[in-house]
């Protein structure tokens, strides 16, 4: 940043001056995510058949592997929008924003993919929870995330925020391959029973395949909806923010004109 | 917006210059508008109430708080994109010391000229001059009085050839012979090239030693002139 | 002065103050002892088990303890502003941070040898000579890695609200390979539970490349994260 102009050039532009954060674009999505969602429910409650070895818990399935899809890609996006951030000569919050976004939006769904997740285990395996490889390394890179949205709130200037918060959004890329091959190794050394043969792997046929992908559909709409409102709901924030800032300049220059 | 700095400048004797400086401390705008200039040598005056921005003056040209708005520039680097090359000359002495208070002073004084390849007798000569050598350099800093810790403090800046001196009641918790030493040893620096900043209530005090007087009110700058 | 120069200077400086504070070991040794104590109250004063679990509670203890130690070593700058006076002072982050790391890893290593020892005594642990080279290596490689995400998070909590609350939530996520990797090479190093020795060494270069990826890394990260 090599001005500082008092417009925030990019808060204004992702805002363009409207009071809402819908757009054509996100009614469009939003139409298009009710009704995959519709979809969804009619296919993985009503059209797919029950697992011959799950029997009808499967059905959790096409909740689970949907929200940790989407776990997984916003925090991806967390990473690369905060990479974007840090080494672009711009360093536009408009990427701090959706880093953020897509942050929150990413523990929210680690949240409800464990959740279900764990009530799947509880149907299938017998047990809430197993000490795979898969399911710790799910369950730290959720607690590393919230960490990452507690850096987030530690106040400070805009650009304060995105460059702390970028930076810990890195590391925990530089974290997450470390986790998984530590957690990897750990659990091959130790071999424990699984209750079932498989970890979750089974013969899907035609119709429970298209249902888990309608349900994959389904919650990348909803995802990109909610990181669209919600970025803009972030941009309205800050521009809030500046806003008090302008007011309170114009109060502390007035109390220097009274005096 | 390019900063309105050429090279020359770099070798001139403007020190500091602000330009509608805005600073925010959280969302509060404590600077809401400074401008001035300080030349080298200068030993100016920072007069103003409690909360009129001095201490967020100074530790916006020590390069430790963001401009939020307005251009900045301090020893011929810009305080926006350069901070990095502003802050090896300049030393801020706030209400903080930047004392260890577990070390002794020469410990400490060391330590800080240490960190820029100061030699060891640039150490002695600093704490000579600002009386903490002889018996109390082995005292744990913890154990001296406000006076002493501020002219280790003092020591500590000297010994590491800070260009720009910027003080935050530098003559609080010290007795009148302090005082005296303290005026004279800012004289002396500003002689010798260095460029010194002081914010103060004790006005007398401080007015005798500066050279120039600088009114902050609100979060604004005005200057009021040569001092003597 | 090259930062490495600067870095060393800040690690001499830590254990000097430890040296003559002795706040470690008056209060962080004791209190790593008790966790070591409350342990063999939860599980019942078992031996068999203890023996067996020694390794994974003398980790869990060292981790503990190393937030307390990174709190420690962040006070002692923040106490007195020496944290903003080194940044004032332009000394590089890369150095701060490097003799920061430095400093806790002196300070982490003999707290460990501290509780292998308490581990020997209170849970009938044994040390056998064939495991002591890859004790030793996983000993530093593995705690050179929470020395660096200890620095690293500890400066980013330094000057914030909620800093002790903040400083675990993010530190012991990021320590988890450490202390499955760690517990698992003591483990292979000390034949509990008839670990392989050799299964051991696979551990310590995951360790190694953790300490190396959050050396290199936190170096790096650290200016952006102390500044404001």
């Amino acid at each position: 940043m090599t001005t500082t102009d008092p417009d925030n050039t990019s808060t204004t532009s992702v805002v363009g001056g409207s009071r809402s954060t819908g757009t054509k674009a996100t009614r469009v999505i939003g139409v298009a995510m009710v009704v995959a969602m519709g979809w969804l429910v009619l296919f993985g409650l009503v059209l797919s058949p029950a697992d011959v070895n799950q029997g009808e818990s499967v059905r959790l399935l096409y909740i689970h592997v949907p929200t940790i899809w989407i776990a997984y890609l916003s925090f991806v996006v967390t990473a690369v929008s905060s990479g974007i951030y840090l080494f672009t000569k711009k360093h536009s919050l408009g990427w701090d924003r959706l880093a953020g976004a897509s942050g929150e939006f990413g523990v929210a769904f680690v949240a409800l993919t464990l959740l279900v997740g764990s009530m799947w285990g509880r149907l299938t395996w017998g047990v809430f929870w197993q000490w795979d490889a898969r399911l710790t390394t799910t369950a730290l890179l959720f607690v590393t995330y919230i960490g990452y949205l507690a850096v987030r709130r530690l106040g400070g200037s805009h650009h304060q925020r995105a460059k702390r918060s970028a930076v810990v959004g890195l590391l925990a890329v530089l974290l997450i391959p470390l986790v998984h091959w530590s957690v990897v190794i750990w659990r091959s050394l130790h071999q424990t029973a699984s209750v079932l043969d498989t970890d979750g792997d089974i013969d899907m046929d035609g119709t429970m395949l298209f249902t888990l992908f309608v349900g994959v559909v389904a919650f990348t709409l909803l995802y990109i909806w909610l990181v669209l409102h919600r970025t803009r709901a972030m941009a309205m924030e800050d521009m809030l923010e500046d806003r008090g800032l302008d007011i309170a300049l114009a109060e502390r220059r007035a109390e220097g004109v009274a005096r | 917006m390019p900063r309105p700095v050429d090279a020359n400048d770099v070798a001139s004797d403007v020190v500091i210059e602000l330009r509608e400086v805005v600073a925010t401390l959280g969302q509060f705008p404590a600077l809401s508008g400074a401008t001035m200039q300080v030349d080298r040598g200068d030993i100016v005056l920072l007069r103003g109430s409690n909360g009129a921005g001095k201490t967020t003056l100074l530790r916006l040209c020590a390069g430790l708080l963001p401009v939020a708005r307005g251009t900045a520039s301090v020893l011929g680097h810009d305080l926006v994109t350069e901070r990095d090359l502003v802050r090896p000359h300049v030393g801020l002495l706030g209400h903080q010391n930047g004392l260890y208070s577990d070390l002794t002073v020469a410990e400490n004084v060391r330590f800080w000229a240490a960190t820029v390849g100061a030699s060891s007798d640039e150490v002695d000569a600093a704490m000579e001059r600002m009386g903490v050598a002889g018996r109390l350099a082995g005292v744990a800093v913890a154990k001296l009085s406000a006076g002493q810790k501020r002219r280790t403090a003092l020591a500590a800046l000297v010994a590491r050839r800070a260009q720009l001196w910027l003080l935050d009641e530098p003559h609080a918790g010290l007795d009148q012979l302090g005082r005296e030493e303290l005026d004279s040893t800012l004289r002396q620096a500003a002689a010798s090239g260095a460029t010194i900043l002081v914010a103060s209530h004790e006005l007398d005090r401080a007015e005798s030693l500066a050279t120039r007087t600088i009114d902050v009110i609100a979060g604004q700058t005005h200057d009021a002139g040569e001092s003597k | 002065m090259s930062a490495l120069k600067v870095a060393w200077l800040i690690a001499k400086k830590d254990l000097q103050v430890e040296r003559r504070s002795r706040i470690i070991t008056n209060q962080v040794v004791p209190f790593a002892g008790v966790t070591m104590v409350i342990f063999g109250f939860a599980l019942d004063a078992n031996t068999d088990v203890l023996a067996l679990v020694a390794p994974g509670l003398v980790w869990l203890a060292t981790m503990f303890s190393l937030l307390l130690l990174v709190q420690r070593t962040f006070s002692v700058e923040a106490d007195d502003g020496a944290l903003d006076a080194m940044r004032v002072a332009g000394v590089d982050a890369r150095a701060i941070f490097l003799g920061k790391a430095f400093g806790l890893v002196i300070q982490l290593l003999a707290l460990e040898v501290l509780l292998l020892f308490a581990a020997v005594v209170l849970y009938g642990e044994t040390i056998r000579l064939s495991g002591a080279v890859l004790l030793v290596t996983t000993m530093i490689s593995a705690t050179c890695g929470l020395a660096a995400v200890g620095t690293l998070y500890g400066g980013l909590a330094a000057g914030s609200k909620g800093r002790e609350t903040l400083l675990p939530l993010l530190t012991l996520p990021a320590v988890a390979p450490v202390l499955i990797g760690a517990t698992r090479a003591v483990e292979s190093a000390l034949g509990t539970g008839a670990a392989e020795l050799s299964d051991g060494w696979q551990w310590v270069s995951l360790l190694t490349v953790f300490a190396v990826a959050f050396g290199v890394g936190g170096a790096l990260a650290f200016g952006p994260l102390i500044d404001e």
